[in-house]
């Protein structure tokens, strides 16, 4: 930033004072950890102090400008949250399909103003609840989805061209944005008028989640045919969600988080312009992105800050876009699951509202906010409420979304912003280096880089470098109990039996007939989409349109890096 | 008693994903000097027991956070009974939450790790409590 030169003179002098005196009084009264010790959750070192020498490099225009100008680190609204807070999205799924259906509607009637879908690990890896390797999970980790039967009492009564659903499902996302489409146009509604977002993020499953089902290539041209039957088709639908959730829950550092991440939506794009036909600026406004808040504060309002900065310049400089809209990083964000403690589980609530207010000081478009007893188990009623209630304070009573970036400036975020982005760009130019985000996966690389920070972090949580109130520091010997949410293990056999009648009454002819078209479809390399929207309405299951994807193009097994 | 390295396998049965734990504990074990095996994610129980007995471990540790682990760790542990496996410690680990300890211990598991646990104490339970096989 420019400072004149008499500002930066008389703040060098003032700074030799401030040293001088800092030195007397830390060798009197010694710090209480080494300096490497202050630290962010992710080691980044941080200085005592941070004054004009710090941003004095910086360009107002080129690095911070307006909202709603490039390169929007101060965000992408003109208006900020003053003409719509960020949408109260809580991720929520569990049991069957009306179990979750209650909750949702529970949840909208409490002021949620969009849905989000957690899915349970069958459906998520695309198989259906009586598959062999399903057993014992059926709607523990989320809600069961076997067929669009499922589908409709997951949404009924749900308007589906009002609110917008997130879902997150990665591997068989064909199948579940099929059955979404095929919902709505049983409620009468166009696809041009439904909104909603897949997760749909292949690339951060190989390096973190590990929902697998195909091989990196063909994983990541089913979500290139995705996006293209999104933008000829379903215009307001964001096709896939580029994740970094995952990869920190995985152990990321936070640059790591922001490198992968961005590298990962690079990636994507240069796949659908090597595929399909589609300018840039046709398909890339519905990309969107999806942050982990973690719990250093201030490392997290940077990071997303960083984040919006980097990806304007890919969009203008890599990909030579000329839509702003394709420039604008839109994101979701939830608070750090992995930062919340399993002893002293009341914490968390403070844990997740200092997450949830960094989110919305780093300029989220949408939120989740755990709740207090998600280590233990899904989410209670009870928890989930206080939990959305987190959100709701902040909007409302906090004074947070009074004004735009409210951290711009500052001497500390914006050098933090400034040194995250540069930290990044070195991973996104190494990945580039090895060829590309496909490529550095099959290398092991981004893996390998989570895993030395998460054996790290754990050490350091072992010898109390780092601090979790509760694990290593304030440990209370009285038990604090809370509620259990359990999932009734009959709930399988339950679910076994709808998915059996299901089988039984449809049209088993029509329905293999769909999944011969998808195969032969699979095997031309044309869009998949419309098969499958094909294929739900005639009652084939997630796993049926999952088992031609395997067959046809091979299954991909964990490697099992570490 | 021989003087090898203590064979250990850190596997993870099921569709569970979340891989954290058992790829932090395979480096912890590295560390501490094990010969380790990890199995990577998605294995079901049967694959689970044939490298078990191929491998020829010492010492077997199930990761699961899913909730599915009231199935899972029990099944392992019932097929290990089934092929004769007698002198492998199951010791599990994952959001296991304590009314379902009881549980485990019945199905075979000698230890359960929660989350909260340190890497050393996992160390000192094993050199405590396993021992290489001839």
């Amino acid at each position: 930033m420019y400072f004149a030169k008499e500002v930066l003179e008389s703040s060098s002098k003032m700074r030799q004072k401030w040293e001088d005196e800092v030195k007397k009084l830390v060798s009197k009264w010694p710090d209480q950890k080494p300096d490497a010790q202050w630290s962010t959750v992710s080691d980044l070192p941080i200085k005592r102090l941070y004054t004009p020498d710090d941003i004095k490099d910086m360009d107002f225009a080129r690095d911070i400008s307006y909202p709603g100008q490039y390169p929007y680190t101060r965000g992408n609204q003109v208006t900020g949250y003053r003409g719509k807070y960020w949408t109260f999205r809580m991720f929520s799924g569990m049991g069957d399909a009306a179990t979750t259906n209650a909750r949702w509607h529970m949840l909208l009637k409490e002021g949620q103003t969009g849905l989000s879908t957690a899915f349970d690990f069958p459906t998520l890896m695309g198989y259906d609840t009586d598959s062999p390797k399903a057993r014992g999970e059926c709607g523990k980790c989320g809600v069961a989805i076997d067929t669009l039967e499922d589908f409709l009492v997951l949404t009924k009564g749900v308007p589906l061209d009002k609110i917008t659903t997130s879902m997150t499902i990665n591997p068989p996302a064909t199948a579940l944005w099929a059955m979404y489409c095929a919902a709505a146009e049983i409620q009468g509604i166009p696809l041009t008028k439904i909104g909603g977002t897949i997760q749909n993020d292949m690339l951060k499953e190989f390096i973190a989640q590990k929902t697998l089902m195909c091989p990196p290539d063909p994983s990541v041209k089913l979500i290139s045919d995705t996006v293209e039957f999104g933008t000829l088709k379903v215009p307001k639908w964001n096709t896939i969600s580029i994740s970094g959730y995952h990869i920190r829950e995985a152990g990321a550092t936070a640059v790591q988080e922001l490198a992968f991440t961005l590298r990962d939506g690079m990636e994507y794009v240069e796949d659908v312009l090597r595929r399909k036909k589609l300018d840039v600026d046709a398909f890339a406004p519905r990309l969107s992105f999806f942050f982990n808040s973690h719990i250093d504060f201030f490392e997290e309002i940077c990071k997303m800050r960083a984040a919006r900065r980097i990806w304007a310049k890919a969009m203008t400089e890599r990909y030579k876009s000329k839509d702003e809209r394709s420039w604008w990083m839109r994101f979701h964000t939830q608070t750090a699951g992995c930062s919340l403690t399993a002893q002293q589980p009341y914490n968390n609530v403070v844990r997740t509202a200092t997450e949830a207010l960094a989110a919305v000081l780093g300029g989220t478009q949408s939120l989740h906010t755990n709740s207090l007893d998600e280590v233990w188990c899904l989410p209670s009623d009870f928890a989930v409420q206080i939990a959305l209630r987190t959100q709701q304070l902040i909007a409302e009573e906090t004074g947070a979304a009074n004004t735009i970036d409210p951290l711009a400036g500052s001497y500390f975020v914006e050098a933090l912003t400034n040194e995250m982005e540069t930290q990044a760009w070195e991973y996104i130019h190494k990945i580039d280096d090895m060829g590309g985000m496909v490529a550095a996966i099959e290398k092991g690389f981004p893996q390998l880089e989570i895993s030395d920070a998460a054996y790290k972090f754990q050490r350091q949580i072992d010898s109390a470098e780092k601090i979790m109130v509760g694990v290593n520091k304030y440990v209370s010997t009285e038990k604090e109990s809370i509620p259990f949410l359990e999932i009734d293990d009959k709930i399988e056999t339950e679910q076994i039996a709808r998915l059996q009648a299901v089988r039984r009454k449809r049209d088993g002819k029509a329905a293999k007939k769909c999944l011969d078209d998808l195969k032969a479809a699979c095997k031309k390399g044309d869009n998949v989409m419309p098969y499958c929207i094909e294929a739900v309405k005639a009652l084939c299951s997630v796993q049926e349109i999952c088992d031609v994807y395997r067959e046809v193009y091979g299954e991909y097994r964990d490697p099992g890096l570490y | 008693m021989s003087d090898r390295k203590l064979r250990v396998m850190v596997a993870k049965p099921g569709l569970d994903g979340h891989d954290r734990g058992a790829r932090v504990l395979a480096r912890c074990f590295r560390d501490a000097g094990y010969e380790v095996i990890y199995t990577g994610c998605h294995q079901t129980p049967e694959q689970i027991v044939s490298a078990v007995i191929q491998e020829d471990v010492d010492l077997l540790g199930l990761s699961c956070l899913s909730g599915a682990h009231r199935y899972l760790y029990p099944a392992v542990t019932k097929l290990m009974k089934d092929k004769g496996i007698d002198d492998v410690t199951v010791i599990g680990g994952g959001i296991i939450p304590e009314q379902d300890f009881q549980l485990m211990y019945d199905a075979g598991l000698k230890a359960i790790f929660v989350p909260g646990t340190t890497l050393d104490s996992i160390i000192t339970w094993i050199n405590t409590n396993v021992k290489p096989r001839n």
